[in-house]
């Protein structure tokens, strides 16, 4: 409890950390608020008076506290492209991105773990090479691809799954049944994409680690035990394989967040990389703040997880 | 009397891609029941593949080529994958050398020994945990509720090594392999570790298969000794003879080759005469004896066929053209 209690202080003065700079940066980029008014017709010297009624005449320690202050009590900012408080569009992007994220996830660790031993089990055999090359080339294949050539297979040639975009027209008119069917017809394809490059990468951290460890002495003593072949490969093996698993999921937070940016992107799926990408391309700085510190928590809480689970799992790291 | 366990011509090789290691080339042993015989050689010498070969379990690209291997009168050879599995760990008991190796590290050591018992007898999770903790006593584990509950990093080397013995002994096997079983441990531990061995073995009535490269071990433990060298059985004789009257030049010269004290007061008598040479490359044997280079009573006939075993007088087996006519 004690190591759990050091490492979440550690965690939150990084976080401080990580706020400052990020504060600074955007401090320190070209531009302000005032740019969108500017305008021929617009006199300099009103400029001068809005930017000091929003504050940002004012020297870096005195924004920074203004920031500090406002964000601490939950106020965000207002988008600059979209005129709505910041803390609104991420209320409506949030889930959708956890949406997307977290069925990735699941379906990332299961598929790719089972992948993962099966084929570092038989990594001499056809089939574990086979599953070797598949997964290497998913590994390798850009994220944008991959989902252009789902759409194109399954939307354009197949005609089975919706192309683009979280829901249908008609969402909101029919049952709940209706539209929770309509979301997963919109999900399969968006979260595949996500979903099959994680397992790609998972199953190949897990099979080499398997392919290490059933050479492993104790591999060798749990055959001349007789257990059963289920037995030794997911209690002895894999329980030993997991651990790079759980370092993995420290890693899978910001990976899940940059890929489905491009995922959501190309689908039209209106979350958090979407919003992200339309900041950018919009210069506007208080959402890209607001996602930048989103972005810190979902990368700071990965570390903190799969610390946990790394103890969890390894009795030699547990009691020191 | 009929032997427990009958290896007949045992040929187990490894097909690599440079060429094939005759790792086990045409091995003859018998254990009877009760009997302790020691395997003994140098490192690399196929001792402890033999061990893996009578529980089928030799790692790829290894495999028994030729051969029979016969336990309890049945030729496991002819098994299948899931007959064995009913004879491992139930019928021979396996103890490696390295013990911390040997456990798994993310398993409790109670599960480890406990795992065994649910899988060969049909008992409940609490008929197993209380087998397991007589057992635990039995091979002298101190604190056994609380070690029941421990991780195999929290145990020292000697208490590994016990766990390990009770795993090979949790379902009474009548053979046990060991394996280098006191290599790895200091030797004030060797000796409380072999003489526990010893006292089990009695008690559980079971054969030991003792592979070792250490001769204190086998004048310790062993009643028959059989002698390996690259692959061959060079000689095979009662413990008392192989010391006393060794025959085969390679026994001589591992004999010779132990350091002895000497409190005499006279000058040194005796001195530690080093084996010449190493093993030689398993992938390219010599032609003839395969000991042929670093005899030192060869001549040129021993390179013209490697020399069949023959009986000596008192039951000795020994496979040397020169020994025969000294």
């Amino acid at each position: 409890m004690k190591i759990l209690f050091n490492r979440i202080i550690y965690l939150i003065v990084l976080f401080i950390g990580i706020a400052i700079i990020n504060f600074t940066l955007f401090f320190m980029s070209p531009g302000d608020p005032t740019n969108q008014y500017f305008s021929p017709k617009v006199k300099k010297s009103n400029l001068q008076i809005l930017k000091q009624k929003m504050g940002v005449d004012l020297p870096w320690h005195k924004q920074l506290k203004n920031w500090s202050l406002h964000t601490l009590k939950g106020d965000l900012g207002y988008s600059w492209s979209k005129h709505r408080p910041v803390k609104d569009i991420l209320k409506e992007a949030i889930p959708a991105t956890l949406q997307l994220t977290i069925f990735a996830l699941f379906i990332n660790l299961i598929i790719g773990s089972l992948i993962g031993i099966f084929a570092g089990i038989n990594s001499n055999r056809l089939s574990g090479k086979f599953l070797d090359i598949l997964t290497l080339t998913i590994y390798s294949t850009p994220v944008f691809l991959l989902a252009l050539f789902l759409i194109y297979v399954f939307s354009q040639k197949l005609q089975i799954l919706p192309p683009s975009g979280m829901d249908s027209l008609r969402f909101g008119e029919s049952g709940f049944w209706l539209t929770f069917f309509d979301r997963m017809r919109h999900i399969i394809l968006p979260v595949s994409v996500l979903g099959l490059i994680g397992a790609a990468t998972t199953s190949r951290y897990v099979q080499e680690h398997i392919k290490s460890v059933i050479k492993q002495d104790y591999i060798r003593m749990a055959f001349a035990k007789g257990l059963s072949l289920k037995r030794i490969y997911f209690k002895h093996a894999f329980k030993n394989a997991l651990l790079p698993v759980a370092t993995l999921i420290g890693i899978y937070f910001p990976f899940l967040l940059g890929s489905a940016l491009i995922v959501e992107v190309v689908f039209a799926w209106p979350g958090m990389g979407r919003v992200t990408f339309e900041a950018i391309s919009s210069k506007d700085y208080p959402v890209l703040m607001a996602v930048n510190m989103i972005a810190a928590i979902m990368v700071i809480s990965g570390n903190l997880i799969s610390d946990m689970l790394y103890r969890f799992i390894d009795p030699r790291i547990r009691i020191q | 009397m009929d032997a427990l366990l009958k290896i007949q011509l045992l040929k187990t090789q490894f097909h690599k891609k440079h060429g094939i290691v005759k790792a086990v080339d045409g091995v003859d042993l018998k254990i009877h029941q009760g009997e302790t015989l020691s395997l003994v050689g140098e490192s690399g010498c196929g001792k402890s593949i033999t061990g893996l070969s009578i529980m089928k379990l030799v790692p790829p690209p290894g495999r028994i080529v030729a051969g029979s291997i016969e336990f309890k009168k049945r030729n496991i050879l002819n098994l299948s994958e899931k007959q064995m599995s009913k004879i491992r760990g139930k019928e021979i008991g396996l103890i490696l050398q390295d013990p911390l190796s040997a456990l798994n590290p993310v398993i409790t050591v109670g599960e480890q020994i406990s795992e065994v018992i649910r899988t060969h007898f049909p008992v409940n999770r609490k008929e197993a945990k209380n087998r397991t903790l007589d057992l635990m006593e039995k091979v002298q584990l101190p604190n056994v509720s609380s070690l029941y509950d421990s991780y195999p990093h929290q145990l020292s080397g000697g208490l590994r090594q016990r766990v390990l013995i009770a795993i090979a002994l949790s379902c009474s096997p009548s053979l046990v392999i060991a394996d280098e079983p006191t290599t790895a441990l200091d030797v004030s531990i060797q000796s409380q570790i072999l003489s526990l061995l010893k006292n089990l073995k009695k008690e559980f009535q079971i054969s030991l298969l003792l592979i070792t490269h250490d001769f204190s071990v086998v004048a310790e433990m062993a009643d028959r000794v059989a002698v390996m060298y690259a692959g061959k059985i060079v000689e095979q004789a009662n413990t008392f003879d192989i010391f006393t009257n060794p025959i085969h030049p390679y026994t001589k010269s591992l004999l010779d080759a132990i350091p002895k004290l000497d409190f005499s007061g006279k000058k040194k008598t005796k001195t530690i005469v080093p084996l010449k040479g190493a093993v030689p490359d398993m992938m390219n044997l010599p032609d003839g004896c395969t000991f042929y280079p670093r005899c030192s009573i060869a001549d040129e006939s021993c390179q013209k066929s490697y020399p069949k075993g023959f009986l000596s007088d008192g039951g000795k087996f020994v496979s040397c053209f020169k020994a025969k006519l000294a």
